[in-house]
C-alpha cells in the first residue's frame, strides 16, 4: 500500500521504534530563539551535557527584539537577548544575532535560507514552526524540555500523530489569498479539529501557490490545533529553493531533487482523516473573536451567540464580544480600526509586503489609523519607501506586535487589523482588541479606516 | 522531572473551552530565563477580575484543575505548565489539550489526564459540591474514572525519570543513524 508524505518522511528518520513506547526521530534542523531556550541551556551546563550537533542547530533573536531605536527593549529582555548570545558561544551554537544584517523572524530565514528542505525533519521552541511543513518537511513545535532533549541528543520521542488530509477543491475568487484559504479552513474545522493529527494541505489551489502562500497557510497549522502542516514539493518548492545558500549546489543538488521527487503521497496511500473544503465559497476572511476559528467573510456580520447550538461555544462567543467590544449583528465593513499591523512569520514574507505595497502605493493612511509593517527579514527590495510615503511606519525585522513581548503593543481597548495568526485576549497587548486578515485586506484596512478589500480604496 | 504517584484534593473547575497559553501566562512573564516562580503570573490578566474562577474561596489549595476542551492550545511555551505547577496544582483533567501543552506538562511532572467531556462534567459538579478528587497514575483512575496514558510516560512520570538520559542510552542507535545519513544541510556554512 502506498505511503503518505508524512509516513515516508518519518519512516526515514527513525533512530529507533517504539515498543511500548514512543519512536525515536532524528532531528535534521533545529531552530533555537531567545524565549524558549534558555531554561535548556542551563539544564545542559547543570547535567553536564554539550549540543551534539550544532552545524545542525540555529539560533536567531527575534521576539524581543527592539524594531527601532526609538523603542528599545527593557531590561529583562536585554538579559534574554545577552543569554542567548551567551549560550550559543558557550555550546557553539551560530547565532544571527540582532545588527549582524542576518537576523529576522525564525520561521522567515529557515526557508529565505534554502535550509528549509523538503524530507527534513525541522523542530523549535515555537508553535508556528508548522511554516516550514510548507516545503515538505515535517516540522513542528517543542516545549523547553524537548528543546533540551534536542540539543543534547538530536533526537526527540514522538508518538506517530494521525493524518488528515484538507483538500481545497474548485476555484477560489481572485481577491481570495493565502491566508483566507486557512483562515476559512480554521473556521471549518474548528480550533482543536486538528488536535492529535499532521495535515496535508492538498488540491489545485494549494499546487497553485507561490511558496510564500504555502508557508502562510501551514503556519497556521496550529490554530487548527495540528502540530504540523505539509505541503507536497514539486517545481514551485524547486524553483524557490534553487541557488539560496543553505540548499545543495551541483552534483548534490541534482541528487537532492530525486530524493525530493520520490516524496509526494502515493495515490493509493490513506489518510486517518479528510476533509474536502470548495474554495469558490470563500471570501476575504476577518476574524470577530478571540480565537482564529471565530471567523466570518469581510461581507458577513458579528455572529449573534443565541443563535449557536452548542453550549460552550455560546459562552465563548459571548465572553469573546464583551471582550472585543462588538455587537452581534454588526456589519463586518463598518468596523473602524485604530491600530493596523502587517508583519509576523505569517504575513511578513516579501511577497506579503508586495502584496500590501500594491495596494497603499500612492495612497494615505486613514488619518485615524496608526500603520506599522514589520518585515520578516532584512531585506525589503526598496517596498520601504513605498510605504513610508504612504504614511506607514517601517521598522527592523523581528515578531514585534504579534505578540507584544517588545515595545510594539496595542493600548487597552485599541483595536488593530493583524496580518499575524492569534487573536487571543492580549496576545498584541493586554485589552488589545486583534483582528486577523490577510496583507491585502489589513493594507485597504489602513486607508480606509474600516475593514476594506483592496478594491474599494 | 518531578515525580507523580497520586494526588488528592478538592478540584478547581475553569469550564471554558479552548483556554490558550496566552491566558495561562501572558506574554510579558517569558522574559526570564528561569524555569520556577511563575505560579504568581498564572491567568495573570483573567484574576484581576474578582469573579474569576480561580479567585473563589473554594478553589484555594487546590491541586486538581478541571478544564474545557483543548485545554492549553496556542503557544509551545512550556512556561504555561511550569505556572500551573508552581500556583500548585498537580493534575489537570480535561476533554482534550493542545498537542504540545500536554507534551510539555508530561516532560515536567503536570499529569495531563483526559477524559470524556461527560466524565469531566460529572466531575466539575462533584468538585462544586466539595468533594474531594483522587487521581491515581498508579491506577490510571481520576474521580474513579479510569484514563489512558501509555506504559512509558507513566513508567516515566511515576519515577520522575530524566528522558534525555533515557535516550542517551541509544547513543549506539543514534550514532549508527549517523553514520548511515549524511546531515542534510549544516548551519555553519550558509
Amino acid at each position: 500500500m502506498g505511503r503518505t508524505l508524512l509516513e515516508k518522511v518519518w519512516e526515514s528518520h527513525l533512530v529507533s521504534r517504539g515498543e511500548g513506547r514512543p519512536d525515536l526521530l532524528y532531528v535534521d534542523l533545529h531552530l533555537v530563539h531567545e524565549v524558549t531556550s534558555p531554561q535548556a541551556f542551563e539544564g545542559l551546563r547543570l547535567a553536564g551535557r554539550r549540543v551534539r550537533r550544532p552545524d545542525l542547530t540555529l539560533a536567531t533573536m527575534d521576539h524581543n527584539v527592539a524594531t527601532g531605536d526609538d523603542t528599545p527593549v527593557d531590561p529583562l529582555s536585554q538579559q534574554q537577548l545577552e543569554a542567548l548570545a551567551l549560550n550559543c558561544a558557550d555550546f557553539g551554537v551560530p547565532l544571527y544575532a540582532t545588527g549582524s544584517g542576518r537576523e529576522g523572524i525564525v520561521h522567515v530565514i529557515g526557508p529565505e535560507l534554502g535550509l528549509t528542505q523538503p524530507g527534513l525533519t525541522i523542530v523549535c521552541g515555537d508553535s508556528h514552526t508548522s511554516t516550514h511543513g510548507a516545503v515538505g518537511a515535517l516540522a513542528f513545535g517543542i516545549g523547553t524540555s524537548e528543546v533540551e532533549h534536542v540539543l543534547a541528543t538530536q533526537t526527540l520521542a514522538q508518538r506517530r500523530p494521525r493524518s488528515l488530509r484538507i483538500r481545497f477543491e474548485g476555484v477560489a475568487p481572485p481577491a481570495v489569498t493565502a491566508k483566507d484559504l486557512v483562515l476559512a479552513a480554521i473556521g471549518k474545522l474548528g480550533v482543536d479539529g486538528g488536535v492529535g493529527h499532521v495535515v496535508e494541505y492538498a488540491g489545485p489551489v494549494i499546487e497553485q501557490l507561490s511558496m510564500e502562500g504555502r508557508l502562510t497557510i501551514c503556519n497556521m497549522s496550529i490554530e487548527a490545533g495540528a502540530r504540523a502542516g505539509m505541503i507536497a514539493p514539486d517545481d514551485t518548492t524547486f524553483a524557490y529553493l534553487e541557488g539560496r545558500p543553505g540548499a545543495p549546489q551541483g552534483a548534490a543538488w541534482e541528487a537532492a531533487l530525486d530524493r525530493w521527487r520520490a516524496l509526494p503521497t502515493d495515490s493509493d496511500a490513506t489518510f486517518d482523516r479528510e476533509v474536502v473544503i470548495d474554495v469558490a465559497a470563500i471570501r476575504s476572511q476577518v476574524t470577530w473573536g478571540t480565537n482564529p476559528g471565530m471567523v466570518v467573510p469581510i461581507d458577513g456580520a458579528v455572529p449573534d451567540p443565541a443563535a449557536m447550538d452548542d453550549a460552550d461555544d455560546r459562552a465563548a462567543a459571548e465572553r469573546a464580544l464583551v471582550y472585543m467590544g462588538l455587537e452581534p449583528g454588526t456589519p463586518i465593513r463598518t468596523i473602524e480600526v485604530d491600530r493596523v499591523f502587517i508583519g509576523s512569520c505569517t504575513n511578513s514574507r516579501i511577497e506579503d509586503l508586495r502584496a500590501a505595497a500594491a495596494v497603499v502605493r500612492g495612497r494615505h493612511v486613514h488619518p485615524s489609523v496608526r500603520a506599522m509593517v514589520v518585515p520578516g527579514q532584512a531585506e525589503a527590495e526598496g517596498l520601504d519607501r513605498i510605504f513610508t510615503a504612504a504614511g506607514f511606519e517601517w521598522r527592523r525585522a523581528g515578531c514585534s506586535m504579534c505578540l507584544g513581548m517588545n515595545p510594539d503593543v496595542l493600548a487597552p481597548g485599541e483595536r488593530c487589523a493583524s496580518t499575524s495568526n492569534r487573536n487571543f485576549e492580549g496576545r498584541q497587548g493586554a485589552g488589545g482588541r486583534t483582528h486577523l486578515v490577510s496583507p491585502a485586506v489589513a493594507a485597504a484596512t489602513a486607508l480606509a479606516g474600516h475593514f476594506a478589500e483592496a478594491g474599494e480604496v | 522531572m518531578k515525580a507523580f504517584r497520586t494526588v488528592t484534593s478538592r478540584a478547581a473547575v475553569l469550564d471554558r473551552p479552548d483556554v490558550d497559553t496566552d491566558q495561562i501566562i501572558p506574554k510579558q512573564f517569558l522574559k526570564r530565563i528561569e524555569r520556577t516562580g511563575f505560579g504568581e503570573f498564572l491567568f495573570f490578566d483573567w484574576r484581576k477580575h474578582p469573579a474569576f474562577e480561580l479567585n473563589q474561596p473554594e478553589a484555594q489549595g487546590t491541586r486538581i484543575l478541571l478544564a474545557g476542551r483543548n485545554f492549553g492550545c496556542g503557544s509551545s511555551r512550556e512556561h504555561a505548565p511550569w505556572a500551573l505547577q508552581d500556583y500548585g496544582f498537580d493534575a489537570v483533567i480535561a476533554p482534550s489539550f493542545g498537542d504540545i501543552f500536554r507534551q510539555n506538562s508530561l516532560k515536567i511532572g503536570l499529569l495531563p489526564v483526559t477524559l470524556p467531556a461527560g466524565q469531566v462534567h460529572d466531575l466539575m459538579a462533584r468538585a462544586r459540591a466539595g468533594e474531594e478528587l483522587t487521581v491515581d497514575l498508579e491506577a490510571r483512575t481520576a474521580g474513579g474514572f479510569p484514563f489512558d496514558l501509555d506504559d512509558f510516560q507513566r513508567e516515566c512520570l511515576l519515577q520522575g525519570l530524566d528522558e534525555i538520559a533515557l535516550t542517551l542510552r541509544e547513543e549506539d542507535a543514534i550514532a549508527a543513524y549517523e553514520a548511515a545519513h549524511a546531515a542534510p544541510i549544516s548551519t555553519l556554512t550558509v
